[in-house]
């Protein structure tokens, strides 16, 4: 069993739900991220997902977009980023999710890129611009790292079938048609996905996108096995950043307290 | 492998979202192309809105002053509001309409497409938005102005290089959230399937027109086909009709910039490698790590770093070739046709013409080409004025 498929079943056992925070690779550097991973762990992070900064994400809006600018004024690639999960693993055993977009796994070649991701210790990947009809290559490799696909709140049951059967580890539920970004009013429109996912076959199911408060996350907690929250809490980091030179730990404490905050709910 | 490939190349690389719309669009195209009302609906327009069929005309001076291959012209810059991008506006706003959807969104880069789109979303009562980059909107401050006369909303985009790349990213987000109503006209053969496709095929007229008028002129084929390339529209609607004609050539012209070894350029088929942009899978200008790269061309409608994927296959295939002029080859071309015959040519189709210039010398005065003039220059006036030091 895989530590993704592992933790949900933990969490399930114990009713619980899974708060798995995203944090982009590198947002400011390298270093810091390593320490967030750590202390989102140590707050009730149950997975987490490690964002590859893309010059052109066209499924982000502009904070998880800001935040890839900042890395990316680095130089932050894939091979990088591999590097700190190497090291993120000598000290924790938390299920870790690459999301990226197709063009850096194209570009590092899809064969390494599964490689890689084993010798690390990458558990599964997102890739919000690869539709299952594109991504047959990538999922003939990727024998034990597991795939997450994304439904949405206007899938049809035909594509939720479809979608449900390729995808691994759990599925993304897209909480609002658009981008990502917190959102100050959530629709739970999604739970109907959720609910169909759920009838059609017994996988763990994330929402994700908007979600931004422990308000939010309660109501997503009613219906599906974990939430997933970006732009909140990279606006978090965002706005402490000033404290990165004079006092990091302040600045880890400032997100890791929100993060805990999301989680509370959960359990 | 998914619907839409030119060999490799093409496919649909989107989010999630996206997949209904797309579908619906794909399912829309293949029922109305088959639609004889649908097609003639559509030819009506192009005869008695956009004026088709336009000239294919024989530039005798030009010819004479290259001292090789008879070269015409194919008038592309005299359709109704001066460049062939009307040709698949016209051709999606029908669909759009029959599609039951009341909003339209397009990206521009020149302003041409993004005219062109205001240009029948006024015609068909449809509420337009165009997503411009800042510095296009800068560049182009005649179109932006033409697209508010018509009625439309421009959004002025100012992430990234604030050119075209951006404003497309921009819009595919929008239509992300909205496109349960709202139907993205997008300009170029890029994008996810069916645009590709569809858009060739609107702009397909352009080559089956040249290949009549030819025909009638000089009873043969033509021995070369010409035109610029950014995303590819017109080169490929000029191209198209002619594929099954072994020893027609086809040369595509590619934005050099300052210079392909520099890096200010948009010669995405002479420098690019494979990968994806605007979901799909083509050639891109991108650096080590797959990152996208600032382009570079005087021609604000070249500045892309991505090319339709036909033309990747094309060029893999041998089919068609393609070459790369730089920025002040081709301004001294945009001079060139402007003195020897009389028309000013938009700086995109100058690319064609600059490369035309070199090629003609070394032909026979018996063998043809054709060049497709994309689009009028008006626009460009003021900053070739600017490069050439002339104050307006």
């Amino acid at each position: 069993m895989g530590r993704i498929e592992d933790t949900f079943t933990k969490l399930q056992q114990r009713n619980e739900k899974a708060l798995i925070p995203f944090l982009m690779a590198g947002d400011p550097n390298l270093e810091l991220t390593k320490e967030l991973v750590l202390a989102a762990e140590e707050n009730g992070a149950d997975l987490l997902e490690l964002g590859i900064p893309y010059s052109a994400p066209l499924a982000d809006g502009p904070t998880i977009q800001q935040a890839a600018q900042r890395s990316l004024a680095h130089g932050t690639n894939l091979t990088a980023i591999f590097k700190l999960v190497e090291e993120i693993r000598q000290e924790s055993e938390l299920p870790l999710i690459l999301m990226g977009y197709y063009n850096s796994i194209f570009n590092f070649g899809l064969e390494e890129f599964v490689k890689q991701c084993a010798e690390v210790g990458v558990d599964g990947v997102i890739i919000p611009d690869l539709p299952p009809e594109e991504g047959a290559e990538l999922q003939e490799l990727s024998t034990e790292l597991d795939i997450i696909l994304l439904l949405t709140s206007i899938s049809n049951q035909t594509r939720i079938e479809k979608v449900t059967n390729l995808s691994s580890g759990f599925i993304y539920a897209v909480s609002t048609p658009g981008v990502t970004g917190a959102k100050e009013e959530l629709s739970t429109e999604i739970e109907k996905t959720v609910t169909k996912i759920k009838q059609f076959k017994d996988i763990p199911v994330a929402v994700g996108f908007g979600i931004s408060s422990p308000t939010h996350a309660q109501q997503i907690g009613e219906f599906a096995d974990g939430i997933i929250v970006g732009s909140a809490i990279i606006k978090k980091l965002e706005k402490s950043l000033d404290l990165l030179e004079e006092d990091e730990e302040k600045l880890i404490a400032k997100v890791s307290d929100f993060i805990s905050s999301l989680k509370k709910p959960l359990t | 492998m998914s619907k839409g490939r030119f060999g490799e190349f093409g496919g649909a690389y989107v989010p999630e979202l996206l997949i209904p719309a797309l579908e619906e669009l794909a399912e829309a195209y293949d029922k109305y192309k088959e639609d004889e009302e649908f097609q003639e609906e559509f030819r009506y327009y192009l005869e008695e809105y956009v004026g088709r069929a336009n000239p294919l005309y024989y530039a005798e001076r030009l010819t004479e002053k290259l001292g090789g291959a008879k070269i015409y012209l194919k008038r592309e810059d005299l359709n109704h509001m001066g460049a062939h991008k009307i040709n698949n506006t016209l051709g999606q706003v029908l669909l759009a309409d029959r599609m039951g959807k009341k909003k339209v969104i397009a990206e521009t880069g020149a302003g041409q497409h993004g005219v062109a789109t205001a240009t029948v979303a006024a015609m068909f009562g449809m509420d337009c938005e165009i997503f411009m980059g800042a510095e296009d909107v800068e560049r182009q401050s005649l179109n932006v102005f033409r697209m508010k006369l018509l009625g439309a909303k421009v959004r002025s985009i100012t992430e990234g290089t604030a050119t075209l790349t951006d404003a497309v990213d921009a819009a595919i987000k929008h239509w992300v959230e909205n496109s349960e109503d709202t139907f993205y006209l997008l300009g170029s053969v890029v994008g996810p399937h069916p645009y590709p496709t569809m858009v060739r095929d609107f702009q397909s007229v352009i080559g089956e027109e040249a290949r009549e008028q030819i025909l009638v002129a000089e009873d043969k084929l033509p021995d070369y086909l010409i035109a610029c390339v950014g995303g590819g529209s017109n080169a490929i609607g000029l191209f198209h009709p002619f594929l099954a004609d072994e020893p027609v050539k086809m040369v595509g012209v590619e934005a050099a910039g300052l210079g392909v070894d520099t890096d200010k350029h948009a010669a995405t088929l002479t420098k690019g490698d494979k990968g994806i942009i605007h979901g799909y899978k083509s050639y891109v200008l991108q650096d080590d790590d797959g990152q996208i790269m600032p382009v570079h061309s005087i021609s604000a409608g070249l500045d892309y770093p991505g090319v339709g994927p036909e033309h990747s296959y094309l060029r893999d295939s041998g089919r068609a070739h393609y070459e790369a002029v730089t920025d002040q080859q081709a301004l001294e071309a945009f001079q060139l046709l402007s003195e020897a015959e009389g028309i000013i040519p938009a700086l995109e189709s100058s690319h064609a013409i600059a490369y035309a210039q070199q090629l003609a010398p070394k032909l026979e005065q018996d063998q043809i080409i054709i060049v497709n003039l994309s689009g009028r220059g008006d626009k460009d006036v003021y900053s070739v004025a600017d490069k050439l030091g002339v104050e307006i």
